[in-house]
């Protein structure tokens, strides 16, 4: 029998504070091959990737969630806990990294202590080298070592060899002094580590008596109550400007690839209903969903570099007094502007917010903030309003957005007075020192949001697009000239649909589109595409339903389907992962409710108020 | 310059709560606060952990405005922001 022993896999587990670099750290230990998952029962990320030491053996690396102590406050910090303590479903591991940062050792070591007395085989990282030393701060490493009785290295996660020292070190026969419980440390013994933190870090630390760190003037002028909110909204000014301009740009780009890409199957394929459900179905479907990516990836990548850089907590600073007027707390602002591009990443977000109460009004009004998906209907039916005039076009389109975000404090601002709960809720949040974004952690940041959006684009909306097409077409084939789609399945359920929203100044068309919009709201403008039947590629459906819609809604009509668009409930993945993030169907429903009821008042108010102004 | 470590003197206060200390005034910490009620606690463990021990020295960078709310508090080398009712369980000695 072979011995499976020696090939086993060294597993380890990068343990450190938030903003230690220690995602940048195993991202530059296994690059790509890194599996992104959640821990079991809890919706807290868990990271696992590969590498091999220098003398290669492998290596298998859980990036543990970042925490300040084992004294835990937040989810996060309780999985962390719970896995180094041997306290959970994941094996405990061989080997714990404890990843320090070197610009800022006074705060970092006492949890390299606190980790100290678990037992367990423990490295230190002294991460963030190169900055130290360009701050003029030294440290001795191997008093360092003597002093705590560990093995500690220098690493640059920022560097390509930046990890080898610690590739080196993991092939050394690495001892632990022996497991022993964990006991949560009161206040006597957080003051006594705090202590030994001091003492170690005077006798090994020298550093400039005048501080070289530049991140206080700058934050002296980022966090004034006046510059620092100009600064804030031209950098969000600056963002979607580059969403709008550079998405569309590159839009195009992906719409004359899908262009040719029907062109192509046209060409090769005999004409016939699977041809029609190939071209119409999926390749106009999926194709006029992906346009949206670069829109998405771009504003993620304008929020992962911001986060990054330092600059998004002082953003979350400064508007955490407004926020709070609406009971929310600055720590809101980051989930909520994810949720501009897309509500399931923003959702997914709220995990750093640690008050449940907040962190449940926070997903709740995530949906209100105008994702990506919104901005085909929303220029559709403003260009369908303004015809002429680009400037008034603009401007409803900024005033559709400052509606999302009115109604979504608003909604805050009720749930607080509604709950019970009084307590205050805690902001204490670290506003990390400012430095360069590392590269390859906003590559891998974007390639997970890609991935989500590609996910749902593979799933959903194409089994979405199918069915559409499909309820359009098996009853009776549409030909050219329009009247057969009344006679299709998507007529009659328009039909029966159109009762429900008459009071709201829907008709036929737009009920049906409604059906597959509530499922994904990207299919809006398709479906109602198909339900004009008109053929022709991409752009000239856009062009031919803009010129229809303009000409056969009326005016209340129009309002009325655009302030639906603001609050409807029209993603069933939001839905989906409601109910993950929440574990409750009770507040999916709730929100589900409540964005409906929304959407359908508004619209109602509008359409009659606007009928009752406009008519005769 | 002085009238506010005199207005202090004259209360015959030593101590203050770090929520209390003027934007931009350098102060040490003379002890935290312990609560009685769980939650509160919790958060003054961690502000024990994040460095607000005795004798380290404090400093409210920026304040939001208005009133005063949150507070953006360094300590060495790191700053926090934190709301009013989380500094007031710190209590300082301001600079003279």
């Amino acid at each position: 029998m072979e011995s499976p022993l020696p090939d086993k896999p060294l597993r380890i587990a990068l343990l450190g504070n938030p903003n230690c670099g220690k995602t940048a750290l195993f991202n530059l230990l296994t690059g790509s091959r890194q599996k992104v998952a959640n821990y079991a029962g809890v919706t807290v990320e868990r990271k696992e990737g590969v590498f091999r030491t220098m003398a290669g053996r492998q290596v298998s690396a859980l990036d543990l969630p970042g925490a300040y102590s084992l004294n835990a406050l937040s989810n996060d910090e309780a999985v962390t806990r719970d896995v180094i303590t041997g306290h959970s479903q994941e094996a405990l591991p061989d080997l714990l990294v404890c990843v320090a940062d070197a610009t800022n050792l006074r705060l970092h070591l006492r949890l390299v202590l606190e980790a100290r007395r678990l037992g367990l085989p423990l490295v230190v990282a002294l991460n963030k080298m190169d900055r130290a030393r360009e701050l003029g701060i030294h440290i001795d490493t191997s008093r360092l070592a003597r002093e705590l009785n560990l093995f500690v290295t220098e690493t640059v996660s920022v560097h390509a060899h930046g990890a080898d020292t610690l590739r080196e070190l993991l092939d050394e026969n690495l001892p632990g002094t022996g497991p022993s419980t964990w006991r949560a440390s009161g206040i006597k013994q957080v003051i006594a580590t705090q202590h030994d933190v001091l003492r170690i870090y005077q006798a090994v630390v020298s550093e400039p008596a005048i501080d070289k760190d530049p991140s206080d003037r700058i934050d002296r002028f980022l966090m004034h109550p006046v510059w620092g909110f100009a600064v804030l909204a031209l950098v969000l000014f600056l963002t979607f400007m580059a969403v709008f301009s550079g998405g569309s740009l590159l839009s195009g780009i992906i719409e004359q690839g899908f262009g040719a890409l029907s062109g192509l199957v046209e060409a090769h394929m005999d004409e016939g209903l699977l041809r029609g459900l190939v071209v119409e179905g999926i390749i106009g479907g999926v194709g006029g969903v992906i346009v949206f990516l670069p829109q998405i990836l771009i504003l993620f990548l304008f929020i992962l570099a911001l986060e990054a850089s330092g600059y998004l907590p002082r953003a979350a600073f400064l508007l955490d007094r407004p926020m709070s007027a609406a009971g929310l707390s600055g720590r809101s602002f980051i989930p909520l502007l994810s949720s501009f591009a897309c509500a399931i990443p923003g959702i997914m977000a709220t995990r750093t917010i640690s008050h449940w109460r907040d962190r449940l009004t926070t997903i709740l009004i995530a949906p209100l903030m105008a994702c990506s998906a919104r901005i085909p209907v929303y220029t559709l039916l403003v260009a369908a309003l303004f015809p002429d005039d680009a400037v008034s076009a603009a401007l409803v389109m900024v005033g559709l957005y400052v509606l999302g975000i009115v109604a979504a404090m608003t909604v805050a601002w009720v749930i607080k007075r509604t709950d019970k709960d009084h307590a205050r809720s805690p902001l204490m949040m670290e506003l990390p020192a400012y430095q360069w974004p590392d590269l390859r952690s906003l590559l891998i940041g974007l390639w997970e949001r890609a991935m989500i959006f590609l996910r749902r684009v593979g799933t959903i909306i194409l089994a979405l697009t199918i069915v559409m097409w499909a309820l359009y077409t098996i009853p009776s084939p549409r030909t050219v000239d329009g009247a057969p789609v009344e006679r299709s399945l998507a007529g009659e359920l328009g039909h029966a649909l159109h009762y429900v929203f008459a009071p709201i100044g829907f008709n036929e068309q737009i009920s049906f589109a409604l059906v597959p919009g509530m499922a994904a709201r990207e299919v809006v403008v398709s479906a109602l595409g198909t339900a004009y039947a008109m053929e022709g590629d991409e752009g000239d459906v856009d062009q031919q339903l803009r010129e229809r819609i303009t000409v056969e809604w009326s005016l209340a009509t129009k309002l009325s389907l655009l302030l639906w668009m603001v609050f409807a409930p029209q993603c069933l993945s939001t839905f989906a992962v409601v109910k993950r993030e929440t574990g409750s169907w009770k507040q999916m429903w709730i929100m589900g409710g409540y964005l409906f009821g929304l959407a359908y008042l508004a619209s109602f108010i509008t359409y009659q108020l606007t009928t009752l102004l406009t008519s005769p | 310059m002085c009238t506010f470590a005199a207005k202090m003197q004259e209360e015959g206060r030593l101590t203050m709560g770090l929520d209390e200390l003027p934007e931009d005034r350098w102060a040490t910490v003379n002890d935290v606060t312990v609560p009685a009620d769980p939650t509160d606690r919790g958060l003054v463990l961690r502000l024990l952990e994040l460095g607000f021990v005795p004798g380290e020295r404090v400093r409210v960078l920026r304040e939001g405005k208005p009133g005063r709310e949150p507070l953006a508090i360094r300590v060495g080398h790191t700053t926090f922001a934190l709301r009013r009712h989380e500094a007031a369980f710190i209590r300082v000695i301001p600079a003279a």
